[in-house]
């Protein structure tokens, strides 16, 4: 199943002014990843998985090396070129939600199908699909601030799920969580992934996610310490 | 564009108090604006309309010498009404007016006025001429309100007028006030004594002699007659004009603070919202949109404020721009000493023009307010906004 590479990287370093100096948060990473994955960045703060998985989100570009995703070097992408790959292609899950506040769900998940010019009875159907999909199909017409935290991250998935992208990338997406909703939101996520082929690419060190990846790769200091596989 | 322009109208919307706050600041300065500038067309309008039924007609041939602000002149500066004037004199389509210089003795006290001759059958001006054929062992004689108020002058009261004759002769006669009438031209009224013309050409051995005549039909320009040259209605309200321009100048800082006013909440609102929205800002770069189109998003957002103020201005300003062309403005204090037409009621006068110029001005101020902060949003680095670092 997983075959196709849609990431690789090689001697990826990232470096960060610091005072007069620079901090390397990368040091050199080398990986590979492919379609359906359901990976994870596993390290303590400060061991480079955030500024990987933004570099990956072409966010931020690499100070040396290469990192290819869908086939673009994102190193070579112009801004606008960027935010296209962004668009089409990928989805982001952040650590606190990152919702539109005065917006409501179905408004909030409705956005990044707006940015790609869907009708609005395409757009009617794929915001209800997906927030069907994460079971909050009902508070549609809520605003964030009348959720609750799982409720939240639940919006989010939906948002970065509803364009079917290929790839989503998810920075500490339990780190508000209770270990309930937790379970909740990775249980969904996994289904995503096995149900839409979705390749899904965490930033995390909390336990509960590690027990759901397919695949860990652990960081250290801005390397990759070492890797694993669940056995299926 | 299209979907600036809705995200804009769902983040105003949802901002709620914060939006609507700005919205009515912003849309108070459209309608004070629109009302003050209005005022002043009114009042430039009516100031005219005055001066032309009052005074001016719709145009006047002034004797060569006349300067109606040099007095030393006044004496020399007449002529005979030419021939070619009877015609258009017996249609009642010119009225013309003898003026000299004189002093009146009100009460004991000296004071110095304008003499002016003028037919009382003329009905070319709103001036009471007629009341000039009253009756009287005394010389007849009208004044404006104004004169009479500043002169204790009542209706019936006798005093003496002097003046010099052709020949230099000093004479003088008592007069009786006739009749007081009311005007908004201060020009027909402060320090003037209007008598019959006829009268008034013996006394001074002027016969069939004129310094101005006051025309009924408007001509944009009549060749000169004699010693007469024509002055059409836009010289002779030129002062007028020149005035209004005066107050507008001055209006112009009251609006300029009003718009600084608005403009500094509309500057804050965006600052602020840079400031707080830091997490937002990323998102959109996060799920697609490029920097600029940020940027684009929140100067629409700041523009969109203008559009909602100018709806909002549109329900109570329409209202009350109709109220106040109606029922005008009081003003709190006697204006016939201002030296010039100013109506004791003024009627504003907006036009389409100005309404859209209006508008148009402050949607682009808002517009450019809006974008010089949200430029910032172009330097910032997503991933910094994205975890709210910016400081």
């Amino acid at each position: 199943m997983e075959t196709a590479s849609i990431i690789q990287t090689e001697h990826l370093i990232k470096r960060f002014p610091m005072g007069k100096g620079e901090f390397t948060a990368l040091k050199g990473i080398d990986l590979q990843f492919c379609t359906g994955e359901f990976t994870g960045l596993i390290g303590p703060s400060g061991s480079g998985k955030t500024t990987l998985l933004n570099i990956l989100g072409s966010l931020d570009t690499p100070s040396d090396g290469e990192a290819v995703v869908l086939g673009k070097s994102i190193k070579k992408l112009n801004p606008r070129e960027s935010s296209q790959l962004r668009k089409k292609s990928l989805g982001f899950i952040f650590q606190s939600y990152n919702l539109l506040q005065v917006h409501t769900v179905f408004e909030n998940v409705e956005f990044p199908l707006l940015l790609l010019n869907f009708s609005a009875s395409e757009r009617k159907k794929m915001v209800m699909d997906a927030l069907e999909w994460v079971g909050i199909a009902d508070k549609a017409k809520s605003k964030p601030p009348q959720l609750s935290g799982g409720e939240c991250q639940r919006v989010a998935i939906a948002r970065a799920m509803v364009k079917k992208p290929t790839l989503v990338l998810a920075d500490e997406p339990t780190a508000n969580l209770d270990a309930a909703n937790s379970h909740n939101i990775l249980q969904t996520m996994e289904k995503l992934n096995r149900e839409l082929k979705t390749t899904f690419l965490f930033a995390t060190h909390d336990e509960k996610v590690i027990g759901y990846l397919h695949r860990k790769i652990f960081l250290k200091d801005g390397l990759v310490d070492h890797e694993e596989w669940k056995n299926n | 564009m299209r979907i600036a322009l809705k995200l804009a109208y769902r983040n105003l919307i949802g901002a709620g108090l914060r939006t609507w706050l700005n919205v009515i600041v912003l849309s108070f300065s459209f309608v004070m604006i629109i009302w003050a500038k209005g005022l002043m067309v009114g009042w430039d309008n009516q100031a005219k309309t005055d001066m032309e039924q009052w005074e001016i007609g719709k145009g006047q041939f002034w004797h060569e010498q006349y300067d109606p602000y040099d007095a030393f002149s006044i004496n020399n500066s007449h002529a005979p009404i030419p021939e070619a004037f009877q015609s258009e004199i017996e249609n009642k389509t010119m009225v013309p007016v003898l003026i000299a210089q004189g002093t009146l003795y009100p009460q004991g006290r000296m004071q110095s006025v304008r003499i002016k001759g003028i037919p009382p059958d003329q009905t070319l001006l709103k001036i009471p001429a007629h009341k000039l054929d009253t009756l009287s062992d005394a010389l007849p004689a009208i004044v404006g309100a104004s004169m009479a108020h500043s002169s204790h002058l009542n209706k019936g009261d006798r005093v003496i007028l002097r003046w010099r004759d052709n020949k230099g002769t000093f004479d003088a006669t008592e007069i009786e006030i006739v009749d007081i009438f009311p005007t908004n031209v201060p020009t027909v009224d402060v320090a003037q004594v209007w008598i019959n013309l006829e009268t008034m050409q013996e006394k001074l051995l002027l016969p069939n002699e004129a310094t101005l005549f006051s025309l009924a039909n408007a001509e944009e320009n009549r060749s000169s007659v004699e010693a007469f040259h024509y002055k059409n209605r836009k010289e002779l309200t030129a002062e007028i004009d020149a005035m209004v321009k005066t107050k507008s100048k001055g209006q112009s800082m009251f609006y300029v603070i009003l718009m600084a006013l608005a403009m500094l909440a509309i500057f804050d609102t965006q600052v602020l919202s840079i400031f707080r929205r830091q997490k937002e800002i990323g998102t959109y770069v996060a799920l697609g949109y490029t920097r600029q189109q940020v940027v684009g998003l929140f100067t629409v957002e700041g523009a969109m404020h203008a559009i909602l103020a100018a709806v909002v201005a549109a329900v109570y300003g329409v209202p009350f721009f109709i109220w106040q062309a109606h029922a005008g403005m009081k003003l709190p204090m006697d204006t016939s000493e201002f030296g010039m037409a100013i109506a004791p009621v003024m009627y504003p006068i907006y036009s389409i023009s100005l309404i859209i110029s209006t508008t148009l001005i402050v949607l682009l101020t808002t517009t450019l307010v809006s974008y010089w902060p949200s430029r910032k949003i172009a330097r910032m680095s997503p991933t910094d906004a994205l975890r709210g670092k910016i400081q």
